[in-house]
């Protein structure tokens, strides 16, 4: 108990002093922000993308691309699979008719908002039997597209980040003009970042003939994936491969979303060093200008450790403050801020928002004070550890 | 003769600097009776404050005994010296050193923080240390609110305000004016007489001494007759 008075009583009085070292407190302070900032954003930036990838699909559906193929782009169903997997076991029916859909994945280019040069950006042909599949497409403006029309619906995340994708708007694709007609969301998931047209028309612009790109299914349950899978894989007459939607996004989502994590670590714990020197340098600063007080309450008897521990509080309370100013400048500045990056597997953009999680927040908090502690720990041993009679002559 | 509070015998202190030893204090031997007020004089590098400090329990000798009240205080490592500092010494510095971000009030309640006593004893504490050093008035102030005379006598009160049995003082009167010292021994005086407290003092100066009940002379480490 009274060691714990003896800390509050010597915090307390370090915590007074701070407006006597507003300078070298306020480099801490502000080192540490930028630390914690950085690091906050760019795992921020990779919780988004990983989020928004993930968060794409269900358990109970099921991709389907040529075996072999890493992704919708490079992967080939033709017509004569189409049918075959059409009449596989365990796949859901919606008015009689299996719910699969056969869709075309190609990538175009546009013009981002405020962009010299032009982005890829994907675009789906799919029937009907897609808004089916994934119920949670919703048209939140305009109208859906027209079969068998050269028309557009935009998904929200690319109609935020483009130009030209205003409803009534024509843009060209291969040679042939297309009309915006509405922008559609789902739930805020990948395929927000992409533009969808009629399967049958984007088969005729895009000279794919009768063949598609990628099959999507929703199954009786979870449980019949195997089943369902199972027959795909062997049928001699398919070469596809099936993977439940989830795993398929997950897998998409790793690779770029590990880079931008690892960079951000790397750039925070670089600029953390900084930042360790900043606090040693203000602790060993505060405590020497500080010696004789040091000296004095040591003499009065209050215990070393006493002062070493006071002496972390304040460290840590000054990095602490640092956490807190860099984590919610970064969650002002950043939280849902929307930006869009070439995605892993399909040469395309991909929209997001950032995601400033309290996961994130509290990583940037335990930088902060990692960073409070390794830079006052040496001070504050030398502080408990001096020699009161040399800290008294220290006038 | 009344009963020996501090009894040191034997006393050396050496220092190493850089390969050389310093030998500051020899074989001393002294005592001081409860009650007493000493006047420890001699020349700078004489040993005075090096005494004090062994005295005080701030530093430990290298070889020989000090006891405090029966106590071989040079036998205690550094917790058990902090404890008894903080119940059996007060010190009196030259520059006060009192803490520059508290009142005079916060200032004096410190060596109370180390003690049981509740929130409500230590004001009571604090406020009759004011009033011996007769400061009752100041005791919002900090210390850059105070003149050097009532700086030190808010040092004093905090020397006083855990009821020590000695007070060390080290050269208490060298920052101040001859009228303001004069004070300041007046009260040092008083605590020694109406208040029982025994008193060393380190000083140069003659007539700070001449307050004292007796002085004793240091010269390269041996007291002097």
């Amino acid at each position: 108990m009274k060691w714990f008075r003896q800390i509050f009583a010597v915090t307390n009085m370090n915590l007074l002093s701070i407006t006597q070292r507003f300078g070298s407190s306020l480099v801490v302070i502000v080192g540490i922000a930028g630390s914690v900032a950085v690091m906050v954003s760019l795992l921020a930036m990779a919780s988004g993308l990983q989020s928004t990838v993930e968060g794409t699909g269900d358990s109970d559906r099921a991709m389907i691309l040529r075996s072999g193929s890493n992704s919708e782009l490079s992967s080939v169903i033709s017509i004569e699979e189409a049918n075959v997997l059409s009449n596989a076991p365990g796949l859901e029916e919606y008015e009689g008719k299996p719910m699969i859909a056969f869709e075309v994945y190609t990538v175009v280019d546009l013009m981002k908002k405020g962009a010299e040069d032009t982005s890829n950006l994907p675009l789906r042909g799919v029937d009907s039997m897609s808004f089916v599949v994934r119920p949670e497409t919703k048209i939140i403006k305009g109208r859906n597209f027209e079969l068998g029309r050269s028309e557009l619906i935009v998904g929200k995340g690319a109609y935020d980040q483009y130009q030209g994708l205003e409803i009534g708007d024509e843009v060209v694709l291969r040679n042939s003009a297309w009309t915006v007609v509405g922008v559609f969301s789902t739930d805020g998931d990948i395929h927000e970042s992409e533009l969808w047209a009629d399967v049958k028309v984007t088969q005729s612009a895009f000279q794919r003939g009768a063949a598609t790109s990628n099959a999507i299914a929703r199954l009786e349950s979870e449980s019949t994936f195997e089943t369902f899978a199972i027959y795909a894989e062997s049928d001699p007459r398919l070469e596809v491969k099936v993977e439940n939607e989830l795993a398929y996004y997950k897998n998409q989502a790793s690779g770029v979303s590990a880079v931008i994590s690892s960079f951000g670590y790397l750039v925070a714990v670089i600029m953390a060093i900084g930042s360790i020197f900043a606090a040693l340098n203000s602790m060993y600063s505060a405590v020497s200008t500080r010696l004789v007080e040091i000296g004095t309450l040591r003499a009065v008897g209050f215990r070393g450790s006493s002062i070493l521990a006071a002496l972390m509080i304040e460290s840590m309370m000054l990095a602490l403050a640092g956490g807190l100013l860099g984590a919610g400048l970064s969650y002002i500045v950043f939280n849902g801020y929307t930006v869009s990056t070439l995605a892993a597997g399909t040469f395309s953009q991909t929209s997001f928002d950032f995601a400033v999680t309290g996961d994130i927040m509290i990583q940037g908090l335990i930088l902060a004070l990692v960073v409070g502690f390794l830079g006052g720990f040496l001070p504050a041993l030398r502080a408990a550890r001096q020699n009161i009679t040399d800290a008294l002559r220290a006038l | 003769m009344s009963e020996i509070l501090v009894d040191v015998k034997n006393l050396s202190k050496e220092y190493k600097r850089g390969g050389e030893t310093l030998v500051v204090l020899k074989d001393l031997n002294l005592e001081i009776p409860k009650e007493d007020f000493l006047a420890l004089m001699g020349p700078s590098g004489s040993g005075k404050s090096t005494l004090l400090n062994l005295i005080g329990g701030l530093d430990t000798p290298s070889s020989g005994s000090v006891s405090i009240n029966g106590e071989r205080i040079d036998q205690m490592n550094s917790k058990q010296l902090s404890n008894w500092r903080a119940s059996n010494v007060g010190f009196i510095f030259q520059f006060y050193n009192l803490l520059p971000v508290l009142t005079a009030q916060k200032n004096i309640e410190l060596p109370l923080l180390l003690t049981n006593l509740s929130s409500s004893q230590r004001k009571q504490h604090v406020e009759t240390a004011l009033n011996i050093v007769g400061l009752s008035d100041r005791s919002g102030h900090k210390p850059s609110e105070l003149s050097g005379g009532q700086q030190q006598r808010v040092a004093i009160a905090r020397a006083l305000v855990s009821d020590p049995d000695i007070l060390v003082c080290d050269e208490p009167t060298g920052d101040l004016d001859r009228d303001t010292a004069t004070e300041i021994l007046n009260l040092l005086k008083s605590l020694n007489q109406d208040h029982g407290k025994t008193i060393l003092m380190v000083t140069h100066d003659p007539a700070a001494a001449d307050s004292a009940k007796r002085s004793l002379h240091l010269d390269k480490g041996k007291l002097a007759s």
